[in-house]
């Protein structure tokens, strides 16, 4: 609306309307004033900390990484020892967070994908014991998830001479979980290779199959024959290198396991705490966005008769993915956010790691700045993402 | 056609097969080959399942005994739980004086489940609390009447997780519906603080925020003045949950039609009235179902203070499982505590699955 277009008495110009009353002057008015505000109060708050920082002689800036670190991290991806540069140590704490988040966020899109599907089951039994495990997991807050997790580890499994043996070549003691893996061998290398090349291949088979069954009709098995290329090939080629088949079997020496591989407790609670939490909110998600497919659809699907695996691939899944993706995403943020519960039971994560070095250097501000950053910048690349990911979903629409 | 004759109508019962009992179990569990074989292996896995645990849980349990007897035992050591209920429900309270707490949290029980019924909300209700929250502070600090002073730092176990719980949801509330009025302001500068605000805290770990307000904090405050450790925490709660909320309650408001606006406008309305009275009452009622979630999980996330050392009720339990007397028995402690907090939760989003059916309007 004009203001000026209504027709209004001489005397009362648009001068005469009080400034209060006028939206735009009293919109700037408020704009200054918060800004002010706000701006004050961070004049004021960094003052004192200036101040404060003076007084207690606490160093400032982020000198501190580059000197030793003189502390111990129990795991670790890259060699690290004490000796060591804080920033090689948290670069140890960023790596562990990737690690658990990365394991975690494969497993639990599995697992509640598994039970989202699970609780729409016509079986009774299923249904029920996917919405019981739905409820126990949302309701229990995860910090105590890990705690309980971490107890079961330490204080319910025996020591590594009792070890728990269920199958052959696997261990669990209170020091993890110890398995067997093959001795390395060229052969496994060369197995790695080959799958990804048909892997490779396959992507490409695929689209140029979709591109000829949209030109001519003619379907084209790509999938079939890259899953039979990517189990056959690599086991071609590992009975062409000699068919190793020896093992490093994880033995007791002493007091503790030599060789195969150790799971460490605290890793292993904090992914089993995040993966059953996690998945508990995804499966409901998953349901959700397969409920949100009307009926039909699929009838429609097999009404132009479609194969079922067609209906779920081709008319099921692309329009169930759009409504799943999105709150997916933030479940996938609140999974790497939530690992840095692993400071409670000392799994050493980014978080943990900072906070070792805060008490060691206390420069606390530096410290808890890292810590913003570092996740802010994971949270960001994740929803950037998985933007462009739903956006291309989206696209399909027409 | 012939018309059916009297004695032709008599009623044939259905095939057994498809009533009672077997139709059910025929429906549900044996509707097709391969659920029959998920129900057998289900069944055969909680068979071998069950019947240990319920042994080590009610068998082979003891439930008031001492924790020498416990030692003797193949089951469940429910008796950590009677020997030490006190210190996992009241923390450092002083000896003696537990009744203060057990009577502020039975009031707010009482007043929670009081104000339960949409009919009683009403403005006394709202002084009824005010002068509760009074009572409850003064049950808890003393002062006055012979009670002792007890300070913030002794108040611990429930009624800490409790106090950060409920005001952590109560202040945050507001301040998220206020900042998610900011994100849709029309005002440049007003948009951008409510954005940056609610995006940067919604990208970093409420543990971060924990850290910031017990060890960063303190660097903030001219010498000499100090915040409470407790109050510090509670304000980092309610300023991560209300970033949270505020993107629920955008949610609400983005779904409201324009007409809406437009139709409070031609009436004449000002911006807060339009909101008060129009907007507002729509968005936020569409938005209960997720606004519970948010809240939900608010309550289960105050457990993480335990990682500043301050004692909630996750603490006092993992503090007396740390007496030599009663190491190895965590996975009973946890249980209770893990049961202790399901009902709490579920009586929430059960309530809140309620009120969504009683705020229904149909339209």
């Amino acid at each position: 609306m004009n203001q000026n277009e209504i027709p209004i008495s001489p005397n009362l110009e648009a001068s005469a309307v009080p400034f209060w009353r006028d939206a735009g002057k009293r919109a700037l008015v408020f704009q200054i004033l918060a800004i002010l505000i706000v701006g004050g109060a961070s004049y004021y708050l960094y003052s004192n900390t200036q101040t404060n920082l003076e007084r207690q002689s606490i160093a400032t800036g982020f000198g501190f990484l580059e000197k030793e670190a003189s502390f111990e991290i129990a795991e670790s991806l890259i060699n690290y020892s004490a000796a060591d540069t804080y920033a090689r140590a948290l670069l140890v704490g960023t790596l562990n967070t990737l690690k658990v988040s990365f394991i975690g966020i494969i497993l639990t899109t599995l697992l509640g994908g598994l039970i989202g599907i699970a609780k729409l089951s016509s079986n009774w039994l299923i249904a029920k014991l996917a919405g019981g495990f739905i409820e126990l997991m949302q309701n229990i807050p995860v910090l105590l998830q890990l705690f309980f997790w971490y107890a079961i580890f330490y204080e319910s499994f025996p020591s590594p001479r009792q070890a728990l043996n269920p199958f052959t070549g696997v261990f669990l003691c209170n020091r993890g979980l110890i398995f067997a893996i093959p001795e390395a061998h060229s052969a496994y290398v060369a197995m790695g290779w080959i799958f990804l090349v048909v892997l490779i291949v396959g992507w490409f088979l695929n689209r140029w199959g979709y591109r000829r069954q949209e030109l001519t009709g003619q379907a084209f098995p790509a999938l079939r024959l890259t899953a039979a290329a990517a189990i056959l090939l690599p086991l071609f080629a590992w009975a062409l290198y000699g068919a190793p088949t020896a093992m490093n079997i994880p033995e007791l020496r002493g007091f503790n396991f030599q060789g195969g591989i150790t799971v460490s407790p605290e890793f292993s609670a904090l992914l089993l705490g995040l993966v059953l939490y996690t998945s508990a909110f995804v499966a409901e998600i998953v349901r959700a966005g397969i409920q949100s497919i009307g009926r039909g659809q699929i009838e429609a699907a097999k009404a132009i008769g479609l194969r079922p695996g067609q209906v779920l691939h081709l008319v099921v899944l692309p329009q169930a993915l759009r409504v799943i993706i999105p709150p997916l995403t933030s479940q996938m943020l609140n999974l790497t956010k939530n690992s840095t519960l692993a400071i409670a039971i000392g799994y050493a994560d980014f978080v943990a790691v900072t906070n070792t070095t805060i008490n060691q250097t206390g420069q606390a501000i530096e410290g808890v700045a890292l810590i913003m950053v570092v996740y802010l910048f994971f949270s960001l690349t994740t929803s950037v993402f998985m933007n462009w990911y739903n956006k291309r979903m989206a696209l399909v629409e027409r | 056609m012939t018309q059916p004759t009297t004695a032709r109508r008599e009623q044939l019962k259905p095939p057994v097969s498809q009533i009672g009992v077997v139709g059910w179990l025929n429906a549900n569990l044996f509707n097709s080959w391969y659920n029959t074989a998920f129900t057998i292996v289900i069944a055969a896995v909680l068979f071998w399942l069950i019947p240990p645990l319920f042994r080590w849980t009610f068998i082979d349990s003891l439930w008031f005994s001492s924790s020498e007897a416990c030692r003797d035992i193949d089951g469940a050591c429910w008796s950590f739980i009677p020997n030490n209920i006190r210190f996992i429900f009241f923390g450092f309270f002083p000896e003696g004086q537990a009744w203060r707490p057990a009577l502020a949290m039975f009031l707010l029980l009482a007043l929670v489940i009081y104000s339960k019924e949409r009919t009683r909300w009403k403005k006394s209700l709202g002084w009824i609390w005010a002068a509760s929250l009074i009572v409850m502070g003064t049950l808890m600090y003393g002062g006055i009447f012979g009670m002792p002073v007890v300070e913030t730092s002794q108040w611990s176990g429930l009624p800490l997780t409790l106090m950060l719980s409920f005001f952590g949801m109560v202040a945050a509330y507001p301040l998220g519906v206020m900042l998610a009025l900011g994100r849709r302001s029309k005002m440049p500068a007003i948009k951008t603080l409510c954005v940056v605000y609610i995006e940067m805290i919604r990208g970093v770990p409420l543990i971060s925020l924990l850290f910031m307000s017990s060890i960063m904090f303190p660097l903030f405050l001219p010498e000499g003045v100090t915040i409470d450790k407790v109050l510090r925490a509670q304000i980092a709660i309610i300023l991560f949950t209300a970033a949270y909320i505020a993107e629920v309650v955008r949610g609400g408001l983005q779904a409201m039609p324009r007409g809406q606006y437009e139709a409070a406008d031609s009436l004449g309305l000002t911006y807060n009235q339009t909101m008060r009275l129009i907007i507002l009452p729509q968005a936020l009622k569409i938005v209960i179902p997720p606004t519970v979630g948010i809240l939900l999980s608010a309550f289960k996330d105050t457990s993480l203070v335990v990682i500043i050392a301050l004692y909630d009720v996750l603490k006092t339990t993992k503090v007396a499982l740390s007496n030599p007397k009663w190491t190895g028995y965590s996975t009973e402690g946890y249980i209770f505590l893990a049961l202790l907090y399901f009902i709490f939760c579920y009586a929430m989003s059960s309530y809140s699955r309620r009120l969504e059916k009683e705020f229904d309007t149909g339209h």
